[in-house]
């Protein structure tokens, strides 16, 4: 039997960046909150000895212990979907500060575009260009509006970047809180090439401290070291902005937050209008508890966030077939694959030093910020070199069609280890009728609850993107004084086997119209004015950048949204 | 500590961890929420230790040196025969050459018999639940063997199917020929009672290329010998003041165990 606690005003789902953002804004204002994280707990000092490939790049220490709860994968619904056994295409973050402590934390905001893509696409290029069965829809939202929201991002976080920003990117209220990070030869390399081919690289906003920052809160960080082992590990430096040394921290202060780790939320409880509260399960014991709550916050990333709506039996569940419902639709990835690598034979580059964020960028092939009338896709790609810590277990360079194994390859890797730069393109991803989650009609967790189940696979668009994209990194890589550049223009099938990115999205999406949205520009649910859906689930699509400042940009309007739901209940819209 | 926020971190590259801490201390003093770094001062700091207390070894700025005899070079998981076979196939797969120590040099073998002991050779963090299907490529590993019942049959595999060609166990043939048999392995043109030849070979050999290149902490890359011959620095605390350098910046590199000095 589950023990029935005490009610309270307000539950959250998930401690990492969105969590914390909310906890840290809610209870700033006065309001009580409990945090529910079915992980552990962490602090700095766990990563003593964090530097140590193996353990955390290779073997995962920080992520999601597969074993307990994964998902299902199919590229079609002609398949069976099959679990994913071990890691993998994406990493999932588990424990306090979730996926936001082992991130790199390169810092964008999405462009004007990306918030109405479906009607500017229309204005500029008529109905047609969008292509059957693709899903693109405006967010219900205008970067105009989302604005404020980032700058409290930035302020909070101390992203550092240039003091003014491109022509083609969005227009900021206030410049980044502190400056961007140093400049290696390399980012020299590629943004020299860059400029003289008329483009406009800018050196990538960090949330790697680049140096002694004071944030609104009070809250004092070191700067980053470019330690060079930094995506997928901890910082030891708290230079990282992560939530468990930003946000955590000042909801902690207030004594208004009651954080309860190893707390695995199973399910919604609901009268079909409204939450009652939460289910869940005290990972140790096995013991089950039932929360009681005016407000239930699901920011359990996506997977998480669509398979309690399911599993609850909250919303109404998408369906494929007949396009109807919400939950579930519109998954979205990144489309990553055009590359081009840049070989030096008389010189060799500091590879194994860098950090999570240090590298230059550019956009001028991202968006709708050029011409798509003659080609066979929409948006496009970030383009960028970045200088992360070349560790030697993850990356061994070598020119293409070297062997695997023996004499050759171990003369080559060696060789080449500190003398290959890597132009590469952080592709959009358009959503599709046919991607989507549900729950595993098979597939169970730990618990015996059913795994959430992915049907994605790569479309002509996607591969078209690439070829085009690549072409580009090529031009910009051929003007990096090297010896050699090899690209790679194409990708064929989504494969789960190898990483690729954790920018996951959708399934929960925001928009104007509840029929086709599960929540509303605040976040809040259409059809339990309750609940509010926070982070990446909320994106009908994915652009070419990483998605964080966005998730942190909505969860800060989240919280606004909640404060003004507590205020006065009902649709905030 | 917080009156010399304007010094410039700063790290002599040959020394220990513990004069590190020392100057990046007065470096990033004034952190609110401490890192591990002000961790470890303020226990200092705790201790009454203003100064430093000698390190257990001397310090002579260089990583310590191998002991006469190595305690870990023991197995917990393989027989004497896969042992020979794995020493003798990764020692193929990354070959002693003009640039150094190969693998049985480096330890690998022991790297994966150790490997094979953890959790990592019972899959304990992926998930291991029944049915077992047929997959696609794109859908990865659905096999119910775990990774060492896998790799030990692949080792014993090597040594049958090099003894039915060849009439020698696997670390006895000629390189050459230990190169056909992985070969073999590699394209699936084994077939063991259907032993998942190309999975076990592609198995190995990302054992083998972490045995040579992760921490020594975990009985492989020798004496840092993996990553002395890519120029890799192992585990430095710092590398803010040689980032920006055009040169290539040539260190000794540092493990886990050069940072083991605990507050
Ligand atoms: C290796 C890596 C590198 C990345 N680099 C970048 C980058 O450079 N820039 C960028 O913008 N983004 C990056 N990202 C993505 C970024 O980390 C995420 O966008 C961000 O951390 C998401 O925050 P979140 O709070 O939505 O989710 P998460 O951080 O995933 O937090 C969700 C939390 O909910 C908990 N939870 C889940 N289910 C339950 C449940 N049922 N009950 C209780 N708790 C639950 C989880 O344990 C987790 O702690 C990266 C991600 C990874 C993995
Ligand atoms: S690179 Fe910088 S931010 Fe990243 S872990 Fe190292 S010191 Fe921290």
């Amino acid at each position: 039997m589950a023990t029935k606690l005490p009610k309270v005003p307000i539950v959250i789902v998930g401690m990492g960046w969105v969590g914390g953002i909310i906890a840290a804004e809610l209870t700033k204002a006065g309001h009580s909150v409990v945090g529910l994280e079915r992980g552990k707990s962490r602090n700095t000092q766990d990563y003593f000895h964090v530097h140590d490939e193996l353990r955390y790049a290779s073997r995962y220490e920080l992520m999601q212990d597969l074993s307990k709860e994964t998902v299902t994968f199919r590229n079609s619904d002609k398949q069976r979907a099959l679990p994913m056994r071990s890691y993998g295409s994406f990493l999932l973050g588990d424990g306090l500060g979730g996926a936001g402590v082992h991130w790199n934390g390169q810092y964008y905001r999405f462009l004007p575009y990306d918030f109405e893509i479906r009607s500017k696409t229309i204005e500029r290029y008529g109905a047609k260009k969008i292509p059957e069965g693709m899903a693109i829809r405006d967010w219900g939202i205008t970067y105009d509006q989302l604005e404020p929201y980032y700058v409290k991002f930035e302020q909070m976080a101390g992203i550092g970047g240039e003091p003014t920003t491109q022509p083609n990117v969005g227009k900021m209220s206030k410049p980044f809180p502190v400056g961007p990070m140093k400049k290696t030869p390399a980012m020299k390399l590629f943004e020299d090439s860059a400029k003289k081919l008329g483009y406009h690289p800018y050196v990538i906003p960090s949330a790697n401290l680049t140096e002694l920052y004071k944030n609104p809160d009070g809250i004092e960080r070191a700067a980053c070291q470019y330690c060079g082992y930094c995506e997928r590990f901890g910082c030891e430096y708290g230079a990282k902005s992560d939530p468990v040394v930003t946000v955590l921290p000042v909801a902690q202060k207030t004594g208004k937050l009651d954080l309860r780790t190893h707390s695995n939320v199973t399910e919604i409880l609901h009268d079909g209008k409204r939450a009652m509260g939460v289910r869940y399960v005290n990972t140790p014991t096995g013991e089950e508890y039932i929360q009681p709550a005016d407000i239930v916050i699901l920011s359990s990333y996506l997977f998480s966030n669509v398979r309690l709506l399911l599993m609850s039996k909250l919303g109404k569940p998408y369906d494929p077939k007949t396009d109807s419902g919400a939950v579930g639709r519109n998954y979205a990835y990144q489309v990553n694959g055009a590359s081009t690598n840049v070989m030096y034979e008389d010189r060799e580059f500091n590879m194994a030093m860098g950090a999570g964020a240090l590298g230059s960028s550019l956009d001028d092939f991202n968006g709708d910020n050029f011409d798509h009338a003659d080609l066979k896709f929409l948006h496009g790609a970030n383009i960028r070199f970045t200088q992360t810590g070349l560790r030697p277990i993850q990356s061994q360079p070598a020119p293409m069609g070297t062997a695997k194994w023996g004499a050759e390859f171990k003369k080559q890797t060696l060789h080449y280890a500190n003398r290959v730069l890597t132009v590469a393109a952080q592709g959009s991803s358009m959503p599709y009728r046919h991607h989507y989650l549900d729950l595993d009609p098979e597939y169970k967790d730990a618990l015996g609850q059913p795994l959430i189940r992915l049907t994605f696979d790569f479309e002509d668009q996607d591969r078209e993107l690439v070829t085009y994209i690549a072409g580009k990194t090529k031009e910009i890589a051929d003007g990096m004084g090297g010896t050699k550049t090899e690209i790679h223009d194409s990708i064929k099938q989504y494969n789960i086997v190898p990483y690729q990115s954790t920018h996951n999205t959708g399934g929960t999406i925001m928009g104007s119209d509840p029929k086709t949205s599960v929540v509303n520009n605040y976040l809040q649910m259409w059809d339990a004015e309750n609940v509010f859906i926070c982070g990446a689930s909320a994106f009908s699509h994915n652009s070419g950048f990483n998605p964080t400042a966005t998730v942190g940009a909505l969860a800060y309007r989240a919280a606004e949204g909640i404060a003004k739901y507590i205020a006065k209940p009902g649709s905030l819209v | 500590m917080a009156d010399s926020k304007k010094e410039p971190p700063h790290q002599p590259r040959d020394e220990s961890r513990r004069k590190f801490l020392k100057y990046s201390g007065t470096a990033i003093g004034g952190v609110v929420v401490g890192g591990v770094i002000g961790g470890l001062i303020g226990a200092n700091g705790k201790n009454g230790k203003t100064e430093e207390t000698p390190p257990a070894q001397p310090d002579t700025g260089k990583p310590a040196q191998a002991a006469e005899r190595d305690f870990n070079q023991a197995l917990m998981f393989f027989n004497q025969d896969q042992f020979l076979a794995a020493e003798a196939a990764a020692e193929r797969i990354y070959p002693k050459d003009d640039s150094g120590p190969g693998a049985k040099e480096l330890g690998v073998a022991f790297f994966i018999d150790h490997q094979m002991a953890s959790s990592y050779g019972l899959n304990g963090r992926e998930y291991m639940s029944p049915p077992f299907y047929k997959s696609e490529a794109t859908q990865g590993y659905q096999l119910s063997f775990k990774r060492r019942e896998l790799i030990a049959l692949g080792l014993d595999a090597l040594n049958t199917y090099s003894n039915d060609k060849l009439q020698k166990a696997f670390p006895d043939l000629a390189p050459e020929d230990q190169d056909k048999v992985l070969g073999d392995f590699e394209k699936d043109a084994v077939n063991l009672k259907g032993v998942p030849a190309s999975t076990f070979f592609s198995y190995f050999l990302n054992l083998t290329i972490e045995g040579v290149y992760a921490d020594p902490l975990y009985g492989g890359n020798k004496n840092m010998g993996g990553w002395r011959m890519r120029n890799f620095p192992g585990n430095q605390m710092s590398y803010t003041n040689d980032i920006e350098k055009d040169e290539f910046v040539k260190m000794e590199p540092l493990s886990l165990s050069d940072h083991l000095e605990i507050g």
